[in-house]
């Protein structure tokens, strides 16, 4: 089968590998119709996760057909159109009975800061990805979700990430009607945050980033007020500013580790790797937010820590809230938005290219160009 | 629009719906069970069997029940990965090793590809002609800078050379 293949930073090609198998008799094959490039999939790329390993296949974003089930497997059935979510759980550990699905305790065996995800490197499990014509799938029963009847197959594959993260990005500001809400990052899940933040009821939803066609589309796309970070001398007194020199009740890091605008963060974690990546969205986060607020984090950091003002979170009384998306959790409520028309997760696709092209894609998405927000790879 | 004073937020379609006044941070979004008491006692599924090298993290007392069998540990970057995984997920002597086993298996890749006779397509794994495609003037600039540094090193050896 045709599939991409990690070849080191800034490398990937595509080519045959062996078809997947079968290797526990709750897994599932599926035939992928749909995979997406994640921004946090431009961490790897990039070589910024520890323990990713030359041939392997990327790819946690994916909707497909099921072609074969394993003996235990009771909820699929070959032919099924399934949206995968993009943590792998089983559905039987105190976290997942918690409702952490991101959370997992039976699927990754290489490191226990996080739980298994599809074709995210070795520290997450040494699965293979979606950008392929065919994946494993562990622990049929519990992840994949049977997509509804008359969805769109768009709007399904982005219920697999961006949605839910975006959605929970918000969740976990716990946003009151009527506050200020500053996100980080115009990148999908940026944005995706920004639309979801107003299903919690605030007066303003406010987007930082330094890429104006990005800014311009969260503005259009969200509702939101947008502003470069480029453009201001110090982002943080700007936000004091627009909110009355009282902070944002509620701040967002959508960016992670590849962060701008700090020289000094991104000296010591983008070029020197001397810590997991730029730490400057959740600075900013810290340093903007309101005395007694809130910081939602769904960056994505690596191993083995940051430069972050913690003593700031100390005197600030600041509540930090993170965790991958709990995907299966939320789906639900998502796509209860989706069909009733309230959310248009297609709507932030801009790129769909052959999976062929995927080394094409990688670049278009790293470098930013052609005015891209979201790629579609289709097999 | 959104930064117009005439903007009504809540005409957005769903504004305030899924507001909670109970989602204060002191109340967690997990579905409390008090499970997390009886620790790793939980029904577990059939195990996997491992059929290849799985590296396992020593903060766990055995394999998860599923588990990845992409690309094993092998030659000096598989040599480096196993040192990396006597250490816990708290050390550095896990994750730099990590990092440097990544460099190295690159390399690694390179020479196995020459060795089946396979001369990587670097063009095309970096995709370059999307680069070409959307943006000529960023790429004209890239070669113009590489092919000045490579002339300023060149200039430079030949001067050191005719002078000793």
């Amino acid at each position: 089968m045709l599939a991409m293949n990690y070849r080191g930073p800034y490398r990937v090609r595509m080519e045959r590998k062996p078809m997947p198998e079968l290797l526990h008799p709750e897994d599932a094959i599926v035939r992928v119709t749909r995979s997406c490039i994640c921004g946090s999939d431009l961490h790897l790329y990039h070589g910024m996760v520890p323990d990713t390993r030359v041939g392997s296949t990327f790819g946690h974003e994916f909707t497909g057909v099921v072609e074969e089930v394993g003996p235990l497997v009771k909820n699929l059935k070959v032919g099924d159109q399934v949206l995968v979510p993009f943590n792998i759980a089983c559905g039987k550990c105190n976290f997942c009975k918690q409702g952490l699905y991101g959370n997992c305790h039976e699927s990754n065996p290489m490191a226990t800061a996080v739980g298994g995800i599809f074709g995210y490197s070795h520290t997450a499990g040494g699965f293979d990805g979606g950008q392929a014509e065919y994946v494993r799938v562990p622990y049929a029963d519990v992840g994949p979700t049977v997509i509804p009847e008359g969805m769109d197959p768009d709007d399904a594959v982005l219920l697999t990430d961006v949605v839910p993260t975006g959605y929970q990005a918000a969740e976990m500001g716990g946003i009151k009607e009527g506050d200020t809400v500053v996100i980080f990052g115009a990148g999908p899940i940026g944005i995706m945050a920004a639309r979801c933040a107003w299903f919690f009821g605030p007066s303003r939803v406010i987007i930082i980033d330094h890429i104006d066609y990005r800014l311009e589309f969260a503005r259009n796309y969200a509702k939101c007020e947008a502003y470069n970070f480029k453009s201001m001398k110090d982002p943080v007194v700007f936000l004091k500013r627009i909110t009355d020199w009282y902070g944002a009740d509620v701040c967002i890091d959508c960016v992670g580790c590849e962060a701008e605008g700090n020289p000094l963060q991104t000296l010591s974690g983008r070029v020197m790797l001397m810590q997991a990546g730029a730490g400057t969205a959740l600075q900013w986060a810290i340093n903007s937010v309101k005395k007694g607020g809130i910081v939602s984090v769904v960056g994505v950091y690596g191993p083995p820590f940051n430069l972050i003002p913690i003593g700031n979170v100390l005197n600030k009384g600041i509540t930090l809230r993170a965790n991958q998306a709990s995907v299966k959790r939320l789906l639900p409520r998502l796509i209860d938005h989706v069909q009733s028309g309230r959310l248009d997760p297609k709507g932030l696709i801009t790129h769909r290219i052959p999976l062929s092209e995927a080394p094409d894609a990688y670049r278009i998405f790293s470098s930013k160009l052609d005015n891209c927000i979201k790629t579609v790879l289709v097999p | 629009m959104a930064n117009s004073e005439n903007f009504d937020y809540r005409q957005i379609p769903g504004w305030g719906m899924d507001a909670d006044p109970e989602n204060e941070p002191t109340y967690p979004m997990k579905n409390y069970t008090g499970d997390d008491h009886k620790r790793i006692n939980y029904e577990r599924s059939q195990q996997q069997e491992p059929d290849v090298e799985i590296l396992m993290s020593n903060e766990r007392p055995a394999l998860s029940r599923v588990f990845g069998n992409t690309v094993p540990p092998s030659g000096l970057s598989g040599a480096i990965r196993r040192y990396a995984f006597r250490h816990s997920e708290d050390s550095y002597r896990h994750w730099l090793p990590l990092i440097l086993a990544d460099r190295v298996n690159m390399v690694e890749g390179v020479i196995d590809d020459l060795s089946r006779g396979y001369i990587p397509d670097i063009c095309t794994e970096r995709g370059w002609k999307a680069e070409w495609k959307y943006n000529p003037a960023g790429v004209a600039k890239k070669v113009a800078i590489a092919a000045a540094a490579g002339l300023l090193i060149y200039w430079s050896c030949r001067k050191k050379h005719s002078k000793s």
